[in-house]
């Protein structure tokens, strides 16, 4: 169980400044910004949840994680981690967590994969059959056989990134923390990562935190998200209240030969090309049966797609409206 | 201990990776170091006697110096890349993990290059132990060995507060190789040769005389006290502040996070 209340923190950060002549005098006397990295940041999670923890870059989702993980202290506020301060009890706090940040390694890049597996067992002091275990099970579920035996350096991201989860869950760790864990890496590579957690997650239990700017983890992985911006926490809800929330307008693309069809009042045309229309339409004044129907009694349509809000959208619509 | 011999073996398997690098960049710091040696040499071929220090004598005082910082070196590496550590977010690795935080900047990286450097100070030792003209009884070895030991430990504190100064900037740390790699080259020389107030300075600051100026002299039977054979344990207690220092670097750390 993960309990944040009125997490506050703050930075100061010395401005610079364009200009020698101001870099010069920055060195004697320093003029200094105050950031609020987060502001009365209170959630529940609870044990076995996975969380999507979204926001645009520099919200403050790296400060959390960060406070979450026991590398930074708040100003204020009490969290509270399975019993423990993660800050106060750092060495205890740290055995329960993993931890992948997506831009970094830590997997020695010039020993087989294998080796920085075995270190990481001894830096845990884990259990020799409990680590065999695991280690049989991580490398069936990330297909990892072929690559123990590979150093770090010759792999590709997404087998990298593969032994890099492999890697923060060999101590069985009760809360996984993900940050960015699909940076870079390609569709393939993407899904096993997602399939993999998604099992871990209902095999195991264990808790997942997950930072991404890529929706489709968030849809793919997570039941509810948590929407941070300027150091606030926004929303906090499943994907699927949040995009009935958002507006609920249809896309309708149709594709037709012979003439083009008039368009009534209730739908509104957003593009138009010889042969094709774009047109957005709210349900709620007319079903998209009826639009479909009424479209074809005036030509003849020879594809139609229909598609909602994607999350990407949804995501990007609720930035524009917090202004974050 | 146990876990540090295997980030030791990963090292070097890891430096084993490329070998022709490892031994050149070996070659490199034997000689460097060797160039330091020729120096003293020539020094001595003019003067014969610098302040009442014969040549072998001198020799000793470089080879305890030199072996002091290299075994320093090859022990704290960790904290010379430090900076680059806590820039790169490596740092932040260190902390979820549940181990001792200068431990694991210890490991995390060691040099085995400086073998070139231990090599040359057991070569100038084989040398100077039995030419210095000391009667080598049980205590001149023990206070050899103090020497050695402590001094290593001294440069290792210098290297502590070296890191512990990349926790406030990263840029401009360069002012510290002033105190260690500084150490290390003008302590081929009994550090009374720069005269009193650079020896009062190393007593009581930065106690580098403590485990090479004071010992000497006990070694070389010009003073009779047992105080001055156990001078570099006194020096041990730089190791506080040092330690105190990096402790208070290390909660301003976590509270800026960079």
């Amino acid at each position: 169980m993960i309990v944040l209340e009125k997490i506050n923190k703050t930075f100061r950060v010395a401005k610079r400044q364009a200009g020698f002549g101001r870099a010069v005098k920055a060195l004697f006397s320093r003029e200094y910004e105050i950031i609020h990295a987060l502001s009365d940041v209170s959630f529940t999670i609870r044990d076995g949840e996975m969380v999507g923890y979204i926001g645009p870059n520099g919200a403050g989702k790296s400060t959390t994680i960060k406070i979450m993980c026991g590398i930074l202290t708040p100003d204020s506020g009490a969290c509270d981690i399975d019993g423990r301060t993660p800050w106060r009890e750092r060495t205890a706090h740290v055995r329960d967590i993993g931890v992948v940040f997506g831009q970094r390694s830590q997997l020695w890049w010039d020993v087989p994969i294998i080796d920085s597996f075995e270190l990481i067992r001894d830096i845990y002091k884990v259990d020799g059959k409990i680590f065999k275990d695991n280690l049989n099970e991580l490398t069936e579920l990330l297909e990892l056989r072929e690559l123990l035996k590979t150093p770090a350096r010759t792999l590709s991201l997404g087998q990298r990134m593969r032994c890099e989860i492999a890697a923060s869950l060999l101590h069985n760790p009760k809360i996984l923390f993900l940050d960015e864990p699909t940076i870079g890496l390609d569709a393939v590579s993407k899904i096993a990562v997602r399939q993999f957690i998604k099992k871990l997650n209902a095999k195991r239990g264990t808790t997942v935190i997950l930072t991404t700017h890529d929706m489709n983890d968030i849809e793919a992985l997570t039941e509810r998200i948590l929407l941070i911006g300027k150091g606030r926490i926004l929303l906090d809800g499943s994907l699927d209240e949040l995009k009935k929330r958002s507006s609920e307008r249809k896309t309708l693309i149709v594709e037709y030969s012979g003439n083009a069809p008039a368009l009534c009042e209730k739908m509104t045309l957003s593009e138009s090309k010889e042969g094709r229309l774009v047109i957005s339409l709210d349900p709620a004044d007319l079903s998209v049966s009826d639009a479909i129907a009424r479209l074809a009694e005036q030509t003849e349509l020879t594809d139609v797609s229909v598609s909602g809000v994607t999350s990407e959208e949804m995501v990007a619509a609720l930035y524009k409206e917090y202004s974050i | 201990m146990r876990l540090y011999m295997k980030f030791f073996a990963m090292h070097l398997k890891s430096q084993m990776q490329y070998k022709t690098s490892f031994f050149l960049t070996a070659l490199g710091q034997f000689l460097v170091s060797f160039t330091t040696l020729l120096g003293v040499y020539f020094m001595f071929s003019r003067f014969n006697i610098v302040e009442d220090f014969a040549f072998e004598q001198t020799l000793l005082c470089f080879a305890v110096v030199l072996m002091a910082f290299s075994m320093a070196e090859m022990l704290g590496r960790g904290f010379d890349l430090f900076p680059r550590m806590i820039s790169n977010g490596e740092f932040d690795r260190a902390l979820v993990r549940p181990r001792n935080v200068i431990f694991q900047v210890l490991a995390a990286k060691m040099d085995f290059t400086r073998f070139g450097r231990l090599i040359q100070t057991i070569a100038v030792f084989c040398y100077a132990i039995p030419t210095s003209g000391v009667i080598w009884t049980f205590d001149k070895i023990l206070t050899l060995c103090l020497m050695v030991a402590c001094g290593s430990l001294i440069f290792f504190g210098l290297f502590l507060i070296y890191a512990a100064f990349s926790f406030f900037t990263i840029e401009g740390l360069e002012f510290m190789n002033v105190f260690t790699d500084g150490g290390r080259e003008f302590g081929r020389y009994p550090f009374s040769v720069y005269g009193k107030n650079v020896l009062m300075f190393l007593t009581f600051v930065i106690p580098l005389a403590l485990f090479q100026y004071y010992p000497l002299l006990y070694l070389l039977d010009r003073e009779q006290s047992a105080f001055f054979m156990v001078t570099p344990l006194i020096g041990l207690v730089f190791l506080l502040p040092c330690y105190g220092f990096f402790q208070i670097g290390l909660r301003r750390y976590k509270s800026t996070g960079s």
